[in-house]
């Protein structure tokens, strides 16, 4: 031996995996930005600041509360960024950026910190923010700015600046949404514009096709549980299909409720941050099953015209039930849960 | 559906098997051996020799002191120096003996008369098992005649032997397997008898088919012995998923393998049993994979019980970048905190890490759920984890089976928030065992 070792003290096991939470973090958004990309393309100038604005919202509200708390700063996690941006992808592109900033204040800290901080919330942040904006500002939450303006990467509209608690004024409103051309008026979208991404909406839900990019690329990165989505989705088809086969006259197609609204953004990417659901195979079946119910039962017969929000909230905070009741059965009593 | 031949959930660590080449090897005596009392679960062993007395190479240097436990035997001849604390793994002194070799004398000393398999009776076999000193070599260290002596009422119909060898870096029974055939056949014989089995099945984890081919050519067709290969996954070898692998039966929590009929060793174990009876020798050696990229000669070296950690790695040699030296593989190793630290008959291997980064920091826990489907005994090591770090030890074992936890270290494994869940789980434990012996 050329030297004594200096012999280490530690606990096994002596590897891991080289799992890292910040990684599959900032994988999350690296996943988010194809959906971004095409929100900055469709609508321009605001589909760029919305997001931005609420990302920074959340830093800044992260940073701060890690400050007064006296923590070290746990912007490192990336969980902010997440948070921040998949807010901004949940609103409509024209809303003032001071409510923008409201909802990542808010998402920070209504979702997270009043619980303890990353890991401990109940709901998830982003869609607590949007929720906060929904019931404060149900107006702005509600109008649509029109997407592929020709002027959209020049200008952006009036009511992105508005100050703060003035009435917000709108100059290019668009019809409906797709869900909500269907829910007051009976009109129906091609399914190919929906799943593209050529129809009103939110900032980043128009493109079902780049969502569901995002999400493979994470469920093979093994990085998002590939049974929440496929779950929420194939249940939303299912309840509204029995609907439809039902009365078609009445009651909209499987393939309207899959490719509209927020649905895709919502399976892919908000009903499966792995704070907020179940963690056994079980619990998440029933999870996202429920999650699908929801959505159908909200957008057919709610005052609503899109439901995922609160159907994935709804899901969250049923999550400790769901866990009491599909706890992993431990090796060599009857039959485990498989997974 | 359960794919045959393995169990539910596990991981997939890399296998680190540079040394399965390598035919095992012996390693030459070191000045002083260091033999501890307390090697095996039970009853430390009394010592039945003085100080400055000359021993025989093989000759009973300590006594069984109780019915779980075992004796033992020099390893080398040469005088008795001390009889004293010795330092051990988990950091405490136990009671052992020092031991200065003079092994230029040739002569070896029996242990007992030697068996032969066709005329012993079973309680003869136990009491053979008994006289050798035997533990299991697997690394628990419970002496093997008290699993052979089945408790009144139990039957045994399965007799198991464990190559799986799971654990990465580890090569030593790979290598038994391979060489030291005809003893581990004649190792299961014993043990067949002394169990009263029907069969005997030896469990192989498939990335080791040269052994799988080697022992099936060598096993006579008469002898109820099969092999069977199991899917490469940690931890296969532990005891209770290499039942359900082979046998498809589980084995319910707190219970034994005998309760479902079933006698498990491992194939070091039963490699030895093979060798030692019929020639009435005592357990002085064992197989030791000597890796790890802090190792230059890495090898499967015969290694006599008791060579301090510091005489091996002189032999193999350290790279300048050596780190933690574990006694074990790097799943389930103790990492050496003293270089006179003994090898002893639970020690498997040792693995010599390369240089370390500074341990990751500790992130909070984000439910990712990545603990659920690696542990293999059905617990939920996030939710374990979140209650020891409250200090809430007791609704961890009452309503979240906390002692179900073997310490296999999947959980910790797969952690992407680093939480040193095994060691949370461990000191969770201890604490609750010394509380219900101190109430």
């Amino acid at each position: 031996m050329n030297k004594p070792p200096i012999l280490q003290i530690k606990t096994s096991p002596h590897i891991t995996l080289g799992a890292d939470t910040p990684a599959i973090m900032r994988n999350v958004v690296f996943a988010l930005l194809p959906a971004t990309a095409f929100g900055v393309y469709v609508y321009g100038l605001t589909g760029f600041l919305v997001p931005a604005v609420t990302t920074l919202a959340c830093l800044g509200t992260e940073w701060g509360v890690c400050r007064i708390s006296g923590k070290s700063s746990s912007l490192g996690d990336w969980s902010a960024v997440i948070t921040g941006l998949l807010l901004g992808l949940t609103l409509p592109p024209a809303l003032p950026l001071w409510m923008a900033a409201l909802g990542g204040f808010m998402a920070i800290v209504l979702g997270k910190v009043l619980f303890g901080g990353l890991g401990e919330n109940l709901l998830n942040p982003a869609l607590v923010g949007r929720a906060f904006l929904m019931a404060a500002f149900p107006a702005s939450l509600t109008t649509w700015a029109t997407p592929f303006l020709a002027n959209r990467f020049s200008s952006m509209p009036s009511s992105l600046i508005t100050p703060p608690f003035l009435q917000p004024t709108y100059d290019a409103v668009s019809g409906a949404t797709p869900l909500g051309a269907w829910k007051f008026a009976g009109e129906t979208t091609s399914a190919l514009d929906s799943i593209l991404g050529f129809t009103s909406g939110s900032i980043g839900e128009s493109s079902a096709l780049l969502i569901i990019l995002g999400g493979l690329y994470l469920g093979f990165r093994g990085m998002l549980n590939w049974r929440i989505p496929l779950g929420v989705l194939a249940s939303t088809a299912l309840f509204s299909g029995i609907l439809f086969i039902w009365r078609p006259e009445t009651y909209a197609s499987p393939i309207h409720h899959l490719f509209t609204g927020g649905l895709m953004l919502g399976a892919f990417f908000m009903a499966t941050d792995m704070v907020t659901c179940p963690m056994t195979s079980k619990g998440i079946w029933i999870y996202s099953i429920l999650i699908g119910l929801v959505v159908v039962v909200i957008r057919t017969w709610g005052g609503l015209p899109e439901g995922v929000m609160y159907a994935i909230l709804l899901g969250n905070a049923c999550t400790p039930l769901i866990e009491r009741m599909s706890q992993p059965k431990p090796f060599g009593t009857r039959k485990e849960a498989r997974s | 559906m359960l794919n045959a031949n393995t169990f539910h959930h596990g991981i997939h660590p890399p296998e680190q098997k540079l040394t399965a080449a390598d035919p095992i090897r012996r390693l030459g005596f070191a000045p002083t051996l260091v033999i501890p009392l307390a090697q095996h679960i039970g009853a430390p062993a009394r010592p039945i020799v003085r100080e400055g007395e000359e021993v025989i190479r093989g000759q009973v240097i300590a006594e069984p002191g109780g019915f779980v436990s075992v004796p033992y035997h020099a390893p080398v001849s040469g005088f008795i120096k001390r009889i004293g604390p010795t330092p051990s793994s988990s950091g405490m002194m136990t009671q052992g003996i020092y031991l200065e070799a003079h092994p230029s004398s040739g002569q070896t000393h029996k242990a007992h008369k030697g068996l032969s398999v066709d005329s012993a009776t079973p309680e003869q076999i136990a009491d053979a098992v008994l006289e050798c000193g035997m533990t299991g070599l697997g690394g628990a260290g419970f002496p093997t005649h008290v699993k052979y002596r089945l408790p009144k009422g139990k039957t045994a119909d399965t007799f198991i032997v464990n190559g799986a060898e799971c654990e990465p870096y580890l090569t030593a029974d790979h290598r038994i397997l391979l060489e030291k055939g005809d003893c581990i056949v004649e190792g299961i014989r014993f043990a067949l008898k002394a169990t009263g089995a029907q069969r005997a099945i030896i469990g192989i984890e498939a990335n080791k088919m040269d052994a799988v081919h080697a022992l099936n050519q060598l096993i006579p067709a008469h002898l109820p012995i099969s092999v069977q290969a199991v899917k490469v996954k940690y931890p296969q070898g532990a005891e209770k998923m290499l039942i359900q692998a082979l046998t498809g039966r589980k084995v319910p929590p707190g219970k034994l393998p005998i309760d479902i009929g079933v006698v498990v060793s491992n194939a070091a174990t039963v490699s030895e049993l093979g060798y030692l009876l019929p020639r009435g020798l005592g357990l002085i050696e064992r197989v030791i994979t000597v890796s790890g990229p802090g190792v230059k000669k890495k090898g499967n070296y015969l290694i006599p019980i008791g060579t301090p950690l510091r005489y091996v790695l002189e032999q193999a040699g350290l790279t300048d970048d050596a780190g933690a030296v574990l006694l074990g593989g790097p799943m389930m190793g103790q990492t050496a905190a003293h270089m006179d630290l003994p090898v002893t008959k639970g020690t498997s291997g040792i693995v010599v890490l390369g240089s370390t980064q500074p341990a990751p920091q500790i992130m909070p826990c984000i439910r990712c759920g990545y603990c659920v489907e690696a542990c293999p005994m059905f617990l939920n090591p996030s939710k374990l984890g979140r209650l020891a770090v409250k200090r809430q030890y007791e609704p961890m074992a009452d309503d979240f089976h906390l002692m179900d936890c073997f310490e296999c270290g999947s959980c910790s494994f797969v952690c992407p928030s680093h939480i040193p869940l095994v060691q949370h789980f461990r000191v969770a434990k201890n604490i609750l065992r010394e509380k219900k012996a101190r109430p």
